[in-house]
């Protein structure tokens, strides 16, 4: 497919901003919806409207069909072994809130151990911070070293016995580099300790397989990779979420309700309490089919590729910028997607002496859209000694000429306010 | 004679209103920032710093025959020129003058709208302050 051919399936992307063509570089932040999902969405909430899985009627049974054809799109997509083991949520947020309170509940008393990582999104934070203080228990973490790497070695030097769970992003969304998820499963796996990951990034950038990777969880945002807004999954093994309390009770996650005490509904009804994003979760279906058609088609990705290292090049060749996140290889796999240790095409940096509000406002005018500040990380702000950062980050719909017009525009900024 | 404080606000106006394009709009902003006289590092105190600006922006004065002179710092180069242009209108009047103002040459001069929702409020903060020390000083 023809990077043009990609841009015709996203409306936004033919907006004018200040009279000037949109360069959207947020695509970390949300992605554009592209028209089959808005399609989709239309379709669940114009033509079946209805409550899913409770009625007879038609309209529920082809709302239900469309919410649970989701599930099954989302288990293919991410290879999980069974439909069941799919959660949906609100979004990633939701999904780690899930497992910090429903794991906590089930598995983790006084004095016992959670790590975390240093560049982990406060969304992979605070919810073990709450479980901890909830648990009386002490949360670890890995660090990161100057140029964004996560200090693996150290990890297993870190477990404990009292250890019961690690929770590591899969790839950062301010360094952009991938994290060796399968090494870092295997290392806590000898040890018995289940790990979480956090694919809010590495879902649209990986070709994640759960089976392969071997983690215990593995949760993410529709709205990163396509879908609507207010979807989330989370995968989980089916022991690890058969042994876990519900984390909201209501309707749907319930077996029998009787004053004297109430059953809970099997997987996954147990952790979908009360009518869900039924309209939303739809909107998988299509987005994960193009997501995957997008992630195998070699010529745009080697195009794709090609635009991130020229991106990379101008970042560690320009004296004014630093970058962080430097990746250790500049290795392409095509069809395979981006793999550890690789950098995807997100770039979070400063520039001496120039505020990255001021940057971020300029290029704003300039047409161009970026993200600025901390970027809900910020003790890697503090680990770096900023108080914020500029992030630009690119889709597969992002061209040559956008590249080239950022660079211009960074710099045309940079001398502004020098 | 001298200007009245509606005389210098719609200086102002007419002065921003000669850029058609917002981006001439900042590089002026940016250079009434950097044509702010030095600020004392030791006058960055917490006492001084603005809250609810985004960026760290601080703000002092001194009254000198009645009149209230400001002077300003910040991290960020517009949020430095923001504050410029207000001291640029607002410095050397008295308390009286300032605190009737409607300071609706900022809504005039449309910059609330094109600041981000964080750095508007910021803007609104300034104003505060402004009014604060005037206040003050009566």
């Amino acid at each position: 497919m023809d990077v043009s051919e990609v841009r015709q399936l996203f409306p936004a992307l033919g907006r004018r901003v200040y009279g000037k063509p949109l360069v959207y570089f947020d695509n970390a932040a949300t992605v554009q919806r592209p028209q089959q999902v808005m399609d989709e969405w239309l379709r669940m909430t114009s033509g079946c409207n209805a409550n899913i899985h409770r009625a007879v009627h038609i309209l529920a049974e082809e709302a239900t069909s469309a919410y649970e054809q989701a599930r099954d799109s989302v288990a293919k997509f991410i290879n999980a072994p069974d439909r069941s083991s799919i959660i949906f949520t609100s979004g990633v947020t939701a999904s780690i809130n899930l497992v910090a309170f429903s794991f906590g509940e089930a598995f983790v008393s006084e004095n016992d151990e959670v790590i975390v990582t240093e560049e982990e999104h406060h969304s992979n934070i605070v919810p073990w911070q709450m479980m901890c203080r909830r648990k009386k228990a002490v949360m670890k973490v890995l660090p990161v070293d100057e140029n964004g790497r996560l200090k693996v070695e150290l990890l297993e030097g870190m477990l404990t016995d009292r250890t019961r769970i690690v929770a590591v992003t899969h790839i950062s969304n301010v360094l952009g580099i991938v994290n060796p998820v399968k090494d870092i499963v295997s290392v806590c796996h000898r040890h018995n300790v289940p790990v979480l990951v956090d694919g809010a990034q590495g879902v649209v950038h990986c070709k994640v397989d759960v089976r392969d990777l071997g983690c215990d969880f593995y949760a993410f945002s529709g709205h990163k990779i396509y879908a609507a807004t207010g979807t989330g999954v989370l995968y989980g093994k089916k022991s690890l979420l058969d042994a876990m309390p519900p984390y909201m009770g209501g309707g749907e996650m319930v077996g029998t309700v009787k004053f004297s005490g109430t059953t809970y509904a099997p997987l996954p009804q147990k952790f979908e309490a009360g009518t869900q994003n039924i309209a939303g979760v739809a909107t998988l279906t299509p987005a994960l089919a193009l997501a995957e058609k997008l992630n195998s088609d070699s010529a745009l990705g080697e195009y794709s590729d090609s635009v991130r290292d020229f991106l990379l090049d101008y970042f560690m060749s320009d004296g004014r910028i630093r970058l962080y996140g430097i990746p250790e290889k500049e290795k392409t796999c095509l069809d395979c997607g981006a793999e550890s240790g690789e950098k995807i095409p997100l770039f979070s940096f400063s520039v001496k002496g120039v505020h990255h509000e001021d940057l971020a406002l300029l290029l704003d005018k300039m047409g161009v859209a970026v993200r600025s500040g901390q970027m809900c990380a910020e003790p890697l702000m503090d680990r770096y000694g900023v108080t914020g950062m500029l992030r630009a980050s690119l889709a597969p719909y992002n061209t040559m000429e956008e590249a080239e017009y950022f660079v211009k525009c960074l710099d045309k900024a940079i001398k502004m306010l020098g | 004679m001298e200007k009245s404080l509606k005389d210098i606000e719609n200086e102002v106006i007419d002065e921003f209103s000669m850029y058609d394009e917002w981006l001439d709009k900042y590089e002026y902003l940016i250079e009434l920032g950097k044509s702010l006289k030095d600020y004392p590092e030791s006058e960055k105190t917490d006492e001084k710093l603005i809250k609810g600006c985004q960026s760290r922006v601080w703000l002092d004065c001194k009254v000198e025959g009645g009149r209230i002179f400001f002077n300003a710092d910040s991290d960020a180069i517009i949020t430095k020129g923001i504050i410029s242009l207000l001291i640029k209108i607002y410095s050397g009047r008295t308390p009286e003058e300032i605190l009737s103002s409607d300071f609706s040459v900022v809504d005039k001069i449309g910059l609330k709208e094109n600041l981000s929702p964080t750095r508007a409020n910021g803007l609104v903060s300034m104003i505060g302050k402004i009014r604060e020390l005037a206040a003050q000083s009566l």
